[in-house]
């Protein structure tokens, strides 16, 4: 996303950065559209109690679009909370404070695609 | 050595006791509340998320200790429940509107003093609505 320009010159304090607002912006993107699509079946599920979530998280057309809205949206929420991180905190500070939301990052988008792949592997009822 | 005064920073938003230097505009509201919103949805919101999925697959039993935090025993929100619950769409669409105007922006458009505070302050007004319609939707449906 750098202008060629730039590119010869190196442009910028850390000599890269934009493939990070342009990550920031195509996830913007299919969050968007991710997100609308699971405020829509929130909206049109019949009733929220245990057998019709998990049947509904059981199909494939919950679970896939489900697994995409985490890789989409815990990626811009990482990049977004590094510029945070990145305004607010300094020197072994930020350094902390990095590897911690890369480790947030890890474990809770693991957790929530195991579980969205358990339901969808599993048993229908 | 004569004294020289304070060279000016910038930008010193608050000095003294939390004193505004600038006129606050609605770009300044949009833009730090695209921040606060990006920030409790990364953080409550992913948290939520995340039991509210691992509930359903660890069974009825991890389900109903979810559902047991933010609604009553007749099935209705609680407080907690409501609080979060519109706290949480309140600031998806906000995020959403707000970030919006920001690839409107990106384009090198609405940059004009009048349109551009027309726009940062339409984003709340869309997402206020925008939360209102949503919860009135689950409820009358």
């Amino acid at each position: 996303m750098s202008t060629e320009i730039g590119r010869v010159r190196g442009l910028g304090s850390a000599h890269a950065g934009a493939h990070h607002w342009w990550h920031h912006k195509i996830t913007a993107g299919t969050n968007f559209l991710l997100i609308v699509w699971l405020l829509a079946s929130i909206a049109s599920l019949p009733s929220y109690d245990y057998p019709t979530v998990r049947l509904w998280l059981h199909s494939m057309w919950a679970a896939v679009p489900m697994v995409l809205l985490i890789a989409s949206v815990f990626y811009h929420f990482r990049l977004g909370l590094q510029v945070v991180i990145e305004d607010y905190s300094h020197k072994e500070n930020r350094f902390v404070m990095m590897i911690l939301l890369n480790v947030f990052t890890a474990v809770t988008a693991a957790t929530a695609i195991f579980s969205i792949l358990k339901v969808a592997f599993g048993a229908a009822a | 050595m004569a004294t020289r005064p304070d060279r000016p920073r910038s930008p010193h938003l608050f000095s003294g006791p939390l004193a505004i230097h600038y006129r606050w505009s609605p770009a300044m509201t949009a833009s730090i509340m695209h921040r606060v919103t990006g920030d409790g949805m990364a953080t409550v919101g992913t948290v939520l998320l995340v039991w509210w999925l691992a509930a359903i697959a660890a069974g009825a039993d991890a389900y109903a200790t979810f559902l047991d935090v933010f609604t009553t025993a007749s099935g209705r929100l609680n407080v907690l429940g409501w609080i979060v619950g519109v706290g949480l769409t309140w600031s998806l669409f906000q995020h959403m509107m707000s970030g919006i105007r920001h690839l409107v922006m990106d384009t090198g458009a609405a940059f004009e003093l009048k349109l551009n505070r027309r726009l940062a302050t339409l984003t709340f007004v869309a997402s206020t609505l925008l939360t209102i319609a949503y919860w009135l939707f689950l409820g009358i449906k």
